[in-house]
């Protein structure tokens, strides 16, 4: 654990933490409203609503990448996760049951679990962040950290392997997808025959391409 | 200091572009409808060539009364507008209209994924309008709106990548400075691509199926009345303004032209988005509404192999010429 002399030679060394500039201010209170969107998400008890609170919460994260110099990964994550994810979210919201109002009953009583794994999971993150990056500071100098050259020569060279290998099972996922949606013929079949039902087009899986 | 005013000038002048601008096409639409339909209607307000029409659309959405369903959630169906809204002027902020450093609001190094990831997020507006009308007709745009997008954003965003492999590049400005005449050429497959994905997320005919006023009234925006609803409006002109430009930089070379490069190279990039615009225009006018599926089909089948194949070209081409 960190104790109060470990504190104290870390804010002599570096920059310094005990006396923030404005962009570390900025970055704790978007922090706050990242968190707070975060919360509102999980409790409120109206189904859209949540889906727009993280919204924000996702937003916000992206402001937070941008405060990083991470400029590349948080356009990233607006286009990905608030354009395209949340867009998701909300079609099948609006197809399956989305009422106007607060739904009691969409509550699963896993609550206590969830909570547990949800503490677990933040306090291991903390962890390895703050062990990671303990006096690390990003140099402002020159092309930084962030930047889109920068990533993307770091992805080519360095990790083009775990890159690749990832494609890969992105790939897998998708093949998976669309021969789960396609449904067998005699099954089809069978079906057509009991229920006079006009069938839905097999649409394709559509976020896996990303 | 003198930072301080630079930054309030060009975002102020940036503003009063993206105010301008969209009224302009509203303008261009309705004389040119007007013209190609025989639609007199537009013809008579304020006299010589019914110049005062937009003005008398504009007082007419102010004087009406704003109006929320007793249903409706009504924080979202008012928050609605601002949302389609401020993306789109957000995006005109990166947009390069000439080639010298201060021809453009802000540069931003990955441009393009941030004028993608940025127009994105405007669809989320029209998703909430669909949303909380509490209004099923509303609810059918809302939701076609989003099955929309989620077919017609990969093309774009493949189309676009075509450009910034050819560049090496993800910069606006970085793009239209490697820009050489023959790109034309060897990107039309992409700038066709772009230029229809880009027409269907503005949900503009032929793709207007999410706010077909003869199927299910207007959509999302069917409850919407008074300036809420002329929001709207504003913000499908705002994107017509900001599709064109965007093929104009990204596939039609921006403010290269013939002749004078130096100086005059803003009036090639207005020039041409104002073509684009006009067949925006035109293509409204002339061509029957997709049904639905006709609609996926397109994308899935059409476009994204289009693009697909647009991007072997540029790498094939990019691996050659070095």
């Amino acid at each position: 654990m960190i104790t109060t002399s470990t504190l104290t030679t870390l804010a002599a060394t570096g920059p310094g933490f005990l006396s923030p500039t404005g962009v570390e201010i900025a970055f704790l209170l978007v922090g706050l409203v990242t968190l707070g969107a975060a919360v509102v998400t999980v409790t409120t008890k109206q189904l859209v609503h949540a889906a727009l609170w993280l919204v924000v919460a996702l937003g916000g994260l992206a402001v937070e990448y941008l405060l990083l110099t991470a400029e590349f990964i948080a356009w990233v994550q607006v286009l990905i996760y608030v354009g395209s994810v949340v867009v998701l979210l909300l079609f099948g919201l609006m197809l399956t049951k989305a009422p106007i109002g607060r739904s009691p009953d969409a509550d699963s009583g896993n609550r206590p679990v969830a909570l547990a794994v949800a503490v677990a999971a933040a306090a291991a993150l903390v962890w390895v962040v703050v062990d990671a990056f303990r006096t690390t500071w990003i140099d402002l100098d020159g092309p930084v950290q962030g930047a889109t050259k920068v990533t993307g020569e770091i992805l080519f060279q360095h990790w083009v392997l775990p890159f690749e290998a990832l494609s890969v099972l992105l790939l897998a996922a998708l093949v998976g997808a669309i021969v789960l949606s396609r449904k067998n013929k005699a099954a089809a079949e069978a079906e057509a025959l009991t229920t006079t039902a006009p069938k839905k087009p097999t649409t394709g899986p559509k976020k896996e391409q990303r | 200091m003198n930072d301080v005013l630079d930054v309030a000038l060009r975002l102020l002048l940036v503003f009063v572009l993206f105010l301008v601008l969209p009224l302009l096409v509203g303008q261009t639409e309705h004389k040119v409808m007007a013209h190609m339909q025989g639609r007199l209607g537009p013809m008579y307000a304020g006299g010589f060539h019914g110049w005062a029409q937009l003005v008398a659309d504009g007082v007419k959405f102010a004087q009406k009364e704003d109006v929320v369903p007793s249903g409706a959630d009504r924080r979202i169906f008012q928050l609605a507008p601002a949302v389609a809204l401020l993306p789109y002027l957000l995006v005109l902020l990166v947009i390069p209209i000439g080639p010298s450093e201060s021809a453009v609001g802000q540069q931003i190094d990955a441009g393009i994924f941030y004028v993608l990831a940025v127009m994105g997020v405007g669809v989320l507006g029209s998703l909430m309008a669909g949303w909380a009308s509490a209004n099923k007709f509303s609810l059918l745009g809302g939701l076609r709106t989003a099955a929309q997008l989620l077919a017609y954003e990969l093309p774009m965003l493949l189309a676009a990548a075509s450009v910034a492999m050819a560049a090496g590049t993800l910069s606006l400005p970085g793009i239209l400075d490697a820009w050489q005449w023959w790109w034309l050429p060897w990107q039309l497959i992409g700038a066709f691509v772009f230029f229809t994905a880009g027409l269907a997320e503005l949900q503009r005919p032929p793709f207007d199926a999410p706010i077909a006023d003869s199927e299910i009234i207007f959509g999302a925006y069917t409850e919407y009345t008074g300036l809420r609803f002329a929001l709207f409006l504003l913000a499908e002109y705002a994107g017509i303004v900001i599709v064109c430009g965007l093929t104009t930089v990204l596939f039609l070379g921006g403010w290269h032209g013939p002749w004078g490069a130096d100086g005059l190279g803003w009036v090639w990039t207005l020039l041409k988005t104002a073509i684009l615009a006009f067949v925006v225009i035109w293509l409204r006018v002339s061509y029957p509404r997709l049904r639905e599926d006709q609609l996926q089909k397109l994308s899935w089948t059409v476009l994204i192999p289009l693009a697909l194949a647009q991007i072997a070209l540029t790498g094939i081409v990019k691996v050659a010429i070095q």
